[in-house]
């Protein structure tokens, strides 16, 4: 035995004398706690889960009711963040905003995965020409800047929250599929997916219940950063009209709208963008916090 | 024949290649074997010989590409596993040939319960409904020795020691009760003492369930004490296969000679180890007669020029080298004359 197998089999040994059951859901979850930077991600992403939930309760008035009479109210106790052209209060409309931006962050996010995580494993556990028909497929979906691949698929789909969803989640699809592969290759060539094997096993079960349990923290890791671009391209393309249509309260239409009153009424879009900017941090804080925990010798 | 020594499993001229851009590689070059039931094979050989090579091509776990079984037959029960198909194979494959890996550590997915991990094996031949299953799987880790196997069963690998890790796979192995035994190095990842239980344990389950097994391994120590027959390999080919004791005590290859003497001697005051002089041949490139010619001490020019068979001597002892053949005084002395 070389000193190096030596030294590795008493690590585990001590490990298993002195960790209780599930020790490693909480090492996990106390250098995920020691992190924070990733705990105040943590904190926005839960705030902004309970405001979409709660939408209808904490606003204050209607979202889309129309008081011309109101119109360009700047921030005041009675409309804390002010009120559009159109007399809609923007505290109203951005929290019932936050449903869609979560919605289609989160639909797209696991449209990519979902396809992507199916891609990524039959290319990694196949190989061959399976491995390089689809990972050319997605090298050549790769090879366009993403905006510009979900500009393409919304001209053929047509706009609307639906299409943007489809398209923000289809580029998504590559990058899943890349690291699915990639953790695919690296756990396939491991000795207990031979012995797996040895007892019978088909591929089917090899690929669901031996692979892809043990390569889920990468795609847990690579999902959470996504959802902060997704969110961010979904209200690109609403700002360009091409997603949610006015006068839904979507906050990249809701920016596009207060655009033209940057410099009389500065707040229409102001807190939009904010919203959008602090949830994108969010998420993207927490992805990095999570893969830190996920793989500690990964910190520098 | 009687049925207690039928032979299970017959290898014959197994070839398997691996073509890579280097060129092919023969990694296991014609090999011929035979196991009976309730036997002990020992297929021993230094790394890189082509042993698990072998193991894995009997289960037909070569990874394709780049490897492939170029010729031969692995007959069964009188079944040629080269011929079946996939799914055929996989009825046998931890049903009726099971194999222990040599990395304890590495072989049990880390993220299922061991029970789980036992139950699957029973779940994949045996139309078990899952508790039935765990249940039997408790039972199987009891059967290999594990204390409070309840608790153990709903632990997850990271929280058992290596060696009883290998027991768990042991226990997979074993839990379809399979005919066929394919122990790859099953001890050389664990410390000695453990290394002990687990030969014991391994050939304790031979003795209760019948099966024939297949060792394979480096060490001789495994092989002298629980070996009925070794094979030894050498550069993909086997060079001797014998009883164990004759093994030991009558060497006739020279590889052979070479390993056993180069064993430290308890009883004698030794300063230096023996070795064999040299080094393998490289697998892309054998070279056309013997392929330890270049290493043997007794060597001849017809070694360099062609291969020798595998061939049985007066006393079963199957040996491939010219020495043994009729013709090796004729070679002799027509060197001697030039």
């Amino acid at each position: 035995m070389t000193l190096e197998a030596k030294t590795k089999q008493t690590v585990v040994v001590t490990q298993t004398m002195n960790h209780p059951k599930e020790s490693k859901l909480k090492d996990f979850l106390s250098i995920l706690m020691q992190n924070k930077a990733a705990m105040v991600g943590a904190i926005i992403i839960l705030f902004y889960i309970i405001v979409a939930l709660f939408a209808p309760l904490l606003a204050p008035y209607d979202p889309y009711e129309i008081k011309l009479e109101n119109k360009l109210i700047p921030p005041s106790p009675d409309h804390w963040m002010g009120t559009d052209d159109k007399g809609r209060d923007i505290l109203s409309r951005i929290l019932f905003g936050s449903r869609l931006s979560m919605g289609i962050g989160f639909t797209a996010v696991i449209f990519g995965a979902f396809f992507g995580i199916i891609f990524g494993l039959v290319a990694g556990y196949y190989g061959k020409w399976i491995d390089s028909t689809i990972m050319r497929i997605m090298d050549i979906l790769l090879a366009f800047p993403g905006i510009l691949l979900a500009l393409a698929i919304i001209s053929a789909l047509g706009p609307g929250l639906t299409n943007v969803t489809i398209a923000v989640g289809a580029y998504s699809i590559p990058l899943f599929a890349r690291i699915v592969r990639g953790s695919t290759l690296e756990v396939k060539r491991l000795e207990y997916i031979d012995a797996i094997r040895s007892l019978g096993a088909n591929d089917i079960t090899i690929i669901f219940k031996h692979i892809l349990p043990n390569i889920l923290s990468p795609i847990i890791v690579q999902g959470t950063l996504r959802l902060a671009t997704v969110i961010l391209s979904a209200a690109g393309l609403s700002f360009l009209g091409l997603g949610a249509q006015p006068p839904s309260p979507e906050w990249g239409t809701m920016l596009s709208n207060g655009r033209d009153f940057l410099f009389s009424a500065p707040y229409i879009a102001i807190f939009p963008g904010l919203a959008i900017s602090i949830l994108v941090l969010g998420f993207n804080i927490f992805g990095d916090g999570l893969r830190d925990a996920f793989d500690p010798r990964m910190k520098k | 024949m009687n049925a207690e020594n039928r032979p299970i499993l017959e290898v014959k001229g197994l070839k398997t290649h691996f073509h890579t851009k280097r060129g092919v590689s023969r990694a296991v070059d014609g090999i011929d074997f035979t196991l009976r039931k309730g036997e002990t094979l020992g297929i021993v050989g230094e790394s890189g010989c082509g042993k698990s090579m072998t193991s894995l091509s009997i289960l037909r776990l070569i990874p394709s590409p780049p490897g492939k079984i170029a010729g031969g037959q692995i007959l069964f029960k009188g079944k040629d596993l080269v011929s079946l198909s996939e799914d055929e194979m996989r009825k046998i494959r931890g049903n009726e040939i099971s194999m222990i890996f040599q990395e304890p550590m590495t072989s049990l997915n880390p993220v299922i319960p061991v029970g789980e991990q036992i139950a699957e094996a029973l779940r994949l031949h045996q139309k078990m409904s899952k508790k039935e299953a765990r249940d039997k799987a408790v039972e199987m880790l009891k059967l290999v020795g594990i204390p409070s196997p309840e608790k153990r069963a709903k632990q997850e690998p990271f929280q058992l020691s290596g060696g009883m890790r290998q027991r768990v796979m042991i226990a997979m192995a074993l839990a379809c009760t399979p005919e066929v035994l394919i122990a790859d190095e099953p001890t050389t990842a664990l410390d000695v003492t453990i290394q002990a239980q687990i030969l014991e344990l391994i050939k304790d389950l031979q003795t209760k369930l019948g099966m024939g097994v297949i060792m394979i391994t480096h060490d001789l120590g495994v092989v002298a004490e629980t070996c009925d027959t070794v094979a030894v390999m050498y550069a993909g080919n086997i060079v001797e296969h014998a009883p164990t004791n004759k093994i030991f005590s009558d060497p006739r290859h020279p590889y052979t000679q070479g390993l056993i003497a180069s064993l430290p001697k308890i009883h004698e005051d030794q300063d230096e180890l023996k070795t064999i002089e040299g080094s393998v041949p490289s697998p892309y490139n054998m070279p056309l007669g013997c392929r330890f010619a270049s290493r043997c001490p007794f060597k001849q020019p017809i070694c360099h020029e062609r291969q020798p068979e595998l061939a049985a001597q007066p006393d079963g002892v199957k040996v491939r080298c010219w020495m043994y053949t009729s013709q090796w005084t004729e070679f002799q002395q027509q060197e001697a004359v030039k």
